[in-house]
């Protein structure tokens, strides 16, 4: 009944943990980053492709922002084997974080795309500006302006999200708190430890991104 | 591979199996209900708190803010697992559905507050003066100006985070609550493909979810432009 | 003794001072119009009167009680007998005509609904409304959403009533139905602070005028003093520019 907190054997694993956060973040910036590359083909066939292309665009976006992340990592993990396919867990997670962090973006890509055919191309066309004037003075400009905070929101999810691959043992920071827990037993104090690290992290990670955002951008983004 | 499947087709789909995956599709749903429906109050609960005046309530109000900026960042495994091992350190017997419904409503209160709030900012706040020149008491300016004019913001994103939670219930999975992809492991484990089990399981998961991501993207187009 | 005396109220929006040392008495049964050029802070001392912007210095004393703008207990009782009509209208969006001219006296004066319903009618009636009991604001004309506003103003009963440009949003019809409404509030006795834009209309209702630019009170008097006779040059610079429109 008395459960006492006692954080001196969890203290001598900070160091161990942080370099768990350095794996989270790797893994967040790797589906991010291929993920974008993903999302913007999707997004792109969903505007531009023909029947066939936004079909298939369409139902990978559906499949994976509907179904959940968790077992879509288990699946590429434990299934694949099925059928020869072995991947380590980091490999594992890393491709089915970035199949997600594909979907999500696609959609968010999408958004930002359907707000500037809609609103200022007529009105650069109506000015007389060409094409390529339209796409660099305009369109650019205007979806760095309206996706900067969608996507950096986007970006701080994946950080969060990148937790599940320890259910695949990945050793990211989750991984190794649960490490330490077996090890030590002192299970609350290390998932204590680990929640102030992601805290930690991820509004660092956030006030980075809006200093970016406000000198790269002039976009203003709430940090707390 | 097809082989495989088409001799273990007709073995998978049992009375009994699908009885087990339907009481854990049951079981996500109602770890989902719950997680919105108490999110849902003690996110207005936390809005009205941090809406709050007077001096009195500033611890109040900085830790309602405290709350919800910690709980938006963390994983919501952690957070499962901080709810599993302290709620076990004081209270043995808990069932782990109510621990799972805990740590869900821990996070969906954090996510739905600030959906809530930003539909307490949508309120026009000429309209806000109007009442407080009228003396309207804080519980009226509420009920009868706020709450009917910010539903309508506060739905469609709701209904997206509620999408997300159905999502994040396959995490209780990891401590033991006999939901859909607990399931899914436990058949996998009695020898069925993965294909087959995660297959069904995956599209159990896409029929609840995907009607209500369609729903709430629709209402966000029908509620946004009308007034009343 | 005036039923409203200012006495040197001051207020500021962040470092803009926007009312300096502003004192007006308003006698009761007695018509106050402000005027001035935009900008010259007409909106912010009305604002200021109901506490919507607190006021920096000076003093409020509404019969011969000075309104404490950090209490809210002392605030509650100022805005039991002012009601403002605000320039941009305010209503409720959610709610239908009669709900936004009754809510206040049933939920807040705690009066019973039939008898408030009852009179709510008649104000509406007064104020040719008498058809639109169940619309919504956005189905209605300016000028209509104009005279519910007034109308939820008048339902509190107030001692005092405040009046923000409310012929400004109107085209040239309306103005003349919102001014026949207000003229005959003044016919009836209600005290009045109108902010108003229409110079024949200040010149015929109220009893006295006053001038304000720069968040100041330039010149206060009689309509036939300030109009036909302003002492000071800003004030005479002011009426020759509106004189000409
Ligand atoms: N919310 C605000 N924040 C900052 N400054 C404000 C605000 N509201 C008004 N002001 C400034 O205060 C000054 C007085 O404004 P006020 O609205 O009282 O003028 P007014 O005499 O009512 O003008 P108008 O005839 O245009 O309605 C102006 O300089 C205005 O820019
Ligand atoms: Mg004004």
């Amino acid at each position: 009944m008395d459960y006492v907190l006692q954080f001196g054997q969890v203290a001598g694993q900070v160091p161990y943990l942080l370099g768990g956060a350095v794996v989270s973040m790797e893994l967040a910036v790797i589906s991010f980053g291929l993920g974008a590359v993903i999302g913007l083909a999707c997004a792109s066939l969903q505007a531009y492709g023909g029947r066939v292309a936004r079909g298939v665009a369409g139902a990978y976006v559906g499949l994976f922002t509907n179904t959940p992340a968790f077992i879509q990592i288990y699946f590429l993990f434990n299934g694949l084997p099925e059928v020869g396919v072995l991947l380590p867990p980091f490999a594992a997670a890393a491709i089915g974080l970035t199949l997600v962090a594909g979907a999500y973006l696609a959609e968010i890509l999408r958004g930002g795309f359907a707000s500037v055919r809609r609103s200022e191309v007529e009105a650069a066309e109506v000015l007389g500006m060409s094409r390529l004037q339209t796409i660099q003075h305009v369109v650019v400009p205007h979806l760095l302006r309206t996706l900067f905070a969608p996507l950096s929101g986007f970006f701080i999810w994946m950080v969060l999200g990148s937790s599940i691959s320890a259910l695949i043992g990945v050793e990211e920071l989750t991984g190794r708190a649960i490490n330490v827990s077996s090890a030590t037993l002192r299970s609350i104090e290390v998932f204590l430890v680990a929640a102030v690290i992601y805290v930690g992290l991820t509004i660092a990670a956030t006030a980075l991104l809006a200093g970016v955002g406000r000198f790269a951008f002039r976009v203003r983004m709430k940090v707390i | 591979m097809l082989a495989l499947l088409a001799e273990q087709i007709p073995r998978f789909f049992t009375w009994s199996n699908v009885a087990f995956l339907a009481g854990a599709a049951g079981t996500t749903l109602l770890l989902t209900a719950l997680g919105s429906g108490i999110g849902a109050a003690a996110g207005l609960a936390i809005v009205l708190v941090r809406t709050s005046r007077g001096r009195l309530l500033l611890p109040l109000r900085a830790a309602a803010v405290l709350y919800v900026e910690v709980f938006r960042r963390i994983p919501f495994i952690v957070v499962l697992f901080i709810v599993l091992f302290s709620i076990q350190a004081v209270a043995p017997d808990a069932s782990l559905f109510t621990i799972a419904v805990i740590a869900i409503c821990l996070v969906s209160t954090a996510f739905l507050s600030e959906v809530i709030r930003a539909g307490f900012d949508s309120v026009p706040r000429q309209q806000l003066e109007a009442a407080a020149v009228m003396n309207f008491p804080r519980w009226l300016v509420v009920w009868s100006v706020i709450l009917p004019q910010a539903w309508k913001v506060v739905l469609p994103p709701a209904i997206a985070f509620l999408v997300m939670f159905i999502k994040d219930t396959a995490l209780a999975s990891q401590m033991g609550v006999v939901e859909l992809t607990f399931v899914g492991k436990t058949l996998n484990n009695r020898g069925f493909s993965s294909l087959l089990v995660f297959g069904t399981v995956m599209l159990i998961y896409f029929a609840i979810s995907w009607p209500l991501a369609r729903l709430g993207r629709s209402l966000e187009k029908h509620l946004a432009p009308s007034r009343h | 003794m005036p039923l409203l005396a200012i006495e040197g109220l001051s207020a500021c929006y962040g470092r803009l001072k926007v009312l300096q040392d502003v004192s007006i008495d308003v006698e009761k049964g007695g018509v106050v119009a402000l005027i001035g050029p935009s900008g010259s802070g007409k909106s912010t001392l009305l604002r200021a009167l109901v506490g919507l912007t607190k006021p920096t210095s000076g003093l409020v004393r509404f019969g011969d009680e000075t309104i404490r703008y950090d209490s809210a207990a002392s605030l509650r009782a100022a805005r039991r007998r002012m009601s403002i009509v605000f320039q941009q209208y305010n209503l409720f969006q959610n709610m239908t005509v009669l709900r936004n001219v009754t809510v206040a006296p049933v939920m807040v004066q705690r009066r019973a609904r039939a008898t408030v319903e009852a009179e709510a009618r008649d104000v509406l009636a007064k104020v040719g409304l008498a058809g639109k009991h169940a619309a919504y604001p956005d189905q209605l004309s300016g000028g209509q959403q104009q005279r519910v506003a007034i109308a939820r103003a008048l339902m509190l009963r107030p001692d005092l009533l405040l009046l923000d440009e409310v012929t400004a949003a109107l085209d040239p019809e309306l103005v003349g139905e919102v001014l026949d409404t207000i003229r005959t509030l003044a016919a009836g006795g209600m005290t009045m602070i109108v902010v108003s834009h229409e110079m024949g209309f200040v010149r015929e209702v109220a009893d006295t005028v006053v001038m304000m630019d720069g968040g100041k009170v330039i010149e206060a008097g009689t309509p036939a003093e300030l109009f036909d006779h302003p002492k000071t040059e800003r004030a005479g610079a002011f009426m020759a520019k509106v004189r000409r429109p």
